[in-house]
């Protein structure tokens, strides 16, 4: 479903972030890739979301090159890719109801399937009572969670989280794993990039290692090792 | 689906402008300014067409004939007079209308009445008094008068004495709405660059949000479009808030005004163009509102 093919990413000052990095992400797949600070984590999955440009190689979604798409096709790709931040992105002058309702509404979903849908999505996250609430109003659990219900709101192919738990207490961190694992387990696939050991280990799922911009392991059922 | 996106974008555009009220107020404010700095400056080019057209209808020359000249002689200078360029108006003053005026207007002196009653003959001369479109034809006019056909009849033209008081009048009126445009000129630049950096600022603040768009793949219309509709709203609240506070500053200053300009009413002018400076102001506030707005927006809009 999703190829990086050689991809080396270089910032000005010749800071590398990635150097011939190769990978394969299949549909359904649960992916954590773990790292050190600055190994390349966040830059992997922002080259996927079309965030950054390569600079050399390729990102390839169902064999389409993300960065030579443009206009509505990106549009298009990125409504397949849901995206969650460790800094949560909500939209902070709409409620909890209408965040979830955007990822519909740029699908092109009417108002009656809107006002079906959304109540089982904060179902589905434990916060239909928080549907009317803003998100300043909201603690950092139950904001990721309602960052995790609009990426499920948008029926992506694949939900890609960046930290997502990075803020986040003990007891919600493990809310959004389950939520995440519970996500991946309805056939989306996902690709979190963690530094979290015990969150990597306990999943026992494919791991991908970063080290300095390289991808040093590539495990089937593997651990955090660093 | 476009309509329901069309509907959704505006209900967004309403929605986050009551929502980010301190921003939009912001703005508001500022458009409201430039708003009523262009309405001030309407109103000025008003006082200063009024004041300007005020001074030059005090400018004319007179041609004064001699005593015995027969009025026949008088009327067909005034008909050769009406035949040249620039002449704006010829008024013939007949040595009777002008006694009477001369009476009227020392009704309070008796002495100097009571010398005229003694001369027993009218003293005074048939005049003409000629307004020029533009100062630079009075001497072509004086010239005219000049000429070896008219000299048995023309006593005097009292072009010559005036002439260097009516070209400083002339350039006074010029400089005034010369200065007048590029005040206004210079003033409604300030204002706009003031509005656009304003509604830049408002837009960068909410950069975030237009990246959180992007990234769960909304449109550049659907991102952009609240925020157009935003600059409508803007428009549409300051142009009702400049024309209400106009009314206001206009009606409270109205009458000093005249009392030092007579025969200027700016109140009366604005009541009477009320709707069409409302337009104005609609149009330049809507039009101010969404232009900055899109070229606020457009730098965030690159994919």
């Amino acid at each position: 479903m999703i190829q990086f093919d050689n991809i080396s990413k270089i910032y000005p000052r010749n800071s590398i972030a990635l150097k011939n990095v190769s990978l394969r992400i299949k549909p359904k797949e649960f992916i954590s890739v773990v790292g050190r600070s600055g190994a390349g984590k966040s830059t992997l999955l922002k080259l996927l979301l079309a965030e950054e440009k390569p600079t050399e190689g390729r990102v390839l979604f169902k064999n389409h090159d993300v960065h030579k798409l443009k206009g509505k096709e990106l549009l298009l790709v990125r409504r397949k890719i849901g995206a969650v931040f460790q800094d949560f992105k909500l939209l902070p002058t709409k409620t909890v109801y209408e965040n979830i309702a955007l990822a519909f509404e740029v699908k092109g979903r009417t108002n009656q399937e809107i006002k079906e849908d959304v109540p089982q999505v904060l179902e589905l996250v434990n916060l239909r009572d928080k549907a009317d609430n803003f998100p300043a109003e909201l603690s950092g659990g139950e904001k990721q969670k309602v960052t995790l219900a609009r990426a499920i709101a948008q029926q992506p192919e694949i939900i890609v989280a960046d930290e997502p738990t990075g803020n986040l207490d003990f007891i919600n961190t493990w809310d959004i794993v389950n939520l995440l694992v519970k996500i991946n387990q309805i056939g989306h696939a996902v690709l979190l990039a963690t530094h979290d050991r015990e969150i990597v280990n306990a999943l026992n799922k494919r791991v991908i290692t970063l080290e300095k911009g390289q991808i040093i392991k590539d495990e089937k059922n593997g651990k955090y090792t660093l | 689906m476009f309509t329901t996106n069309f509907v959704r974008v505006i209900k967004w555009g309403w929605v986050a402008f009551w929502r980010n009220s301190w921003v939009s107020f912001a703005t508001l404010i500022i458009v409201v300014i430039t708003l009523f700095t262009l309405t001030g400056l309407l109103i000025l080019k008003q006082v200063e067409n009024k004041v300007v057209a005020n001074l030059r209808e005090k400018v004319d020359i007179s041609v004064y004939f001699e005593q015995n000249t027969p009025e026949e002689e008088i009327l067909k200078v005034q008909s050769d007079l009406g035949e040249l360029d620039g002449v704006k108006n010829i008024e013939y003053i007949s040595k009777e209308t002008a006694l009477e005026d001369f009476k009227k207007r020392h009704q309070d002196n008796p002495i100097l009445l009571e010398s005229l009653e003694e001369i027993e003959e009218n003293p005074l001369q048939a005049s003409l008094n000629i307004k020029a479109t533009l100062a630079s034809q009075y001497e072509a006019i004086a010239k005219f008068l000049e000429r070896e056909e008219y000299k048995p009849l023309v006593a005097k033209i009292n072009y010559w004495q005036n002439q260097e008081i009516i070209n400083k009048l002339f350039s006074i009126t010029e400089g005034i709405n010369r200065a007048g445009i590029i005040f206004s000129v210079v003033l409604l630049a300030i204002t706009l660059l003031v509005t656009l950096n304003t509604v830049r600022l408002a837009i960068y603040s909410q950069r975030e949000e237009i990246e959180i768009m992007r990234l769960v793949g909304a449109s550049n219309w659907y991102i952009s479009g609240p925020f157009l509709m935003q600059g409508i709203l803007i428009g549409i609240f300051s142009a009702l808030i400049t024309i209400g506070i106009s009314w206001g500053i206009l009606s409270y200053f109205s009458p000093g005004l005249s009392g030092f300009f007579p025969g200027i009413n700016v109140f009366a002018y604005f009541q009477s163009n009320i709707f069409s400076i409302f337009l104005l102001e609609l149009g330049v506030g809507i039009i101010l509102g969404v232009l900055s707005s899109f070229i606020a927006i457009r730098r965030y809009l690159k994919i």
